[in-house]
């Protein structure tokens, strides 16, 4: 295997079988023996255990640090309490996107961005250029492990294994010193998978004891352990943007329907607020759709959709979907010209493959 | 790693197998490429009729994740497909020298069967791309 970093996870996933894979310059499951669609169907219905150490974290502290975060990201922070997460587009000032990342409020003037992996030395670098107040960066990518639990079994587990009642720890909020297996551990109720789900961030020198006691814990259910595969799957299926694809310098996050998190009439000015404004005025020219295959074909990304007769834009994301048991695909095209319900065309390797538009998410869990 | 090759079939560098029936060759992918693709769920097959070129591509096969050729491993003119991959490309998957057949063809040149690899030599060459 070519040189790539080795998450303190690497043992466990070649114990299980897995398929390792150059991602981002870490070495990772894509996926085990069980194959990616029973991962699938595995993480609807019962528990999947995710190495996602590559993720990078920065913490941003000191007097200042929100208003410093506050120019920085889209989304407005000052609806964001203690122990709260916030997912927000990190934008540029033409409106074009650094990365996507979610920031976790551990107290006042003191966060955590959980950023993209490919995207960790950049963002590093541009979190530092535009540094300002008494803000100290710290790149701790590398001292931090990081497992996502996902699942409706996953509270049960994780349950077993901790003394603090879970239920109190909603959606989107989280814990800084959870006592797991006699390691302390940041525990949030995130993931991207679109079911309820936790994601434990701890230290590398932890990491093997915690992923042996939630594994453990793990057997009176499904658990198994799923890869990169199925973990892009899954997000496609709940309709969740992937950076590189739906997200990138190139396109802004109004584009990719973010604009809920995107919070233009925030007090204070951001960067890449005023192009944005201006995209939401004068609309946009491509804006990303949900498309489901009519007929029988793999959309995959940059295949061309168009009407029959002119190009209405390209896929960005494309899969078979499991758990819908159909062909799905995000798809940039040109807002004036369709709407849900209406067919389009998928040229596939030059052959017309019909489709239609359909409202996201493809897949959404029951409470 | 343990991949399944059977006798009496000729096999290829990119993984097809060739199976003998008279006049005729039935074509499919292997147990190593199939492996390889993980699970399938979309095949294009050519058309009857198709004239084939050996090394071409005749065919593609679409897991979750990749899209990746079938070359044909004959010349000649595609005579059957096995249209059951249609609706269940996961055939290949499941038993991919039997159900999970792809086409049929005539035979055009007898010298490129026989150019072809036979078990043992095809076992070899799986070992030596695992050791790549």
């Amino acid at each position: 295997m070519d040189e790539g970093r080795k998450t303190p996870f690497y043992e466990k996933h070649l114990a299980l079988g897995g398929k390792i894979v150059n991602y981002s310059g870490w070495l990772l499951p894509v996926q085990f023996p069980q194959g990616l669609v029973e991962e699938v169907i595995n993480t609807r219905k019962g528990v999947s255990l995710f190495d996602v150490s590559h993720m990078g974290e920065i913490s941003v502290k000191g007097r200042g640090a929100e208003a410093y975060l506050q120019k920085m990201v889209t989304n407005d922070l000052a609806r964001l309490k203690n122990n709260a997460v916030m997912y927000s587009p990190v934008c540029y000032p033409d409106g074009g996107v650094v990365d996507d990342i979610l920031v976790y409020r551990v107290e006042d003037d003191n966060y955590l961005l959980v950023v993209n992996a490919a995207n960790t030395d950049k963002d590093f670098d541009w979190f530092m250029e535009n540094l300002s107040g008494d803000v100290v960066l710290t790149n701790l990518s590398p001292d931090y492990a990081q497992l996502a639990l996902q699942g409706p079994d996953s509270e049960k587990i994780l349950q077993s294994l901790v003394s603090e009642p879970l239920e109190k720890i909603r959606n989107y909020h989280f814990v800084s010193d959870l006592n797991l297996a006699g390691a302390k551990c940041l525990v949030s109720r995130t993931g991207y998978t679109g079911e309820d789900g936790f994601e434990i961030y701890c230290s590398n020198e932890d990491a093997s004891k915690i992923w042996d006691a939630v594994w453990e814990a793990g057997q009176k259910y499904s658990l198994s352990a799923a890869g990169l595969g199925s973990r892009d799957v899954l997000r496609l299926e709940a309709s969740m943007p992937l950076y590189g694809h739906e997200l990138s310098s190139d396109l802004n996050p109004l584009m990719a329907g973010l604009d809920r998190f995107v919070a233009l009439g925030k007090a204070v000015s951001f960067n890449g607020q005023e192009a944005l404004k201006i995209y939401k005025q004068e609309g946009l020219t491509q804006k990303l759709f949900g498309l489901e295959m009519a007929d029988r074909g793999v959309p995959r990304e940059g295949y061309p959709v168009s009407d029959g007769e002119s190009e209405l834009g390209w896929i960005s994301s494309g899969t078979y979907s499991p758990t819908l048991d159909k062909f799905i695909a995000m798809a940039f095209l040109d807002p004036k010209a369709v709407k849900p319900g209406d067919q389009v065309v998928v040229t596939i390797r030059n052959r017309s493959y019909g489709a239609r538009i359909i409202k996201m998410p493809f897949y959404r869990r029951d409470y | 790693m343990n991949y399944k090759v059977i006798d009496g079939l000729q096999y290829t560098k990119k993984h097809e197998w060739v199976r003998r029936e008279e006049n005729s060759a039935v074509v499919g992918l292997c147990d190593y490429a199939q492996d390889k693709l993980g699970e399938i769920v979309f095949v294009e097959l050519p058309d009857v009729g198709t004239e084939l070129e050996a090394g071409k591509s005749a065919a593609v096969i679409e897991s979750v994740k990749a899209v990746a050729d079938l070359y044909s491993p004959l010349s000649g003119t595609v005579i059957e497909i096995n249209e059951e991959l249609l609706d269940q490309p996961e055939l290949i998957n499941a038993e991919p020298y039997g159900e999970g057949w792809v086409y049929k063809m005539e035979i055009k040149d007898e010298n490129e069967l026989a150019a072809l690899m036979g078990k043992e030599e095809y076992e070899k060459f799986i070992v030596e791309e695992e050791e790549k």
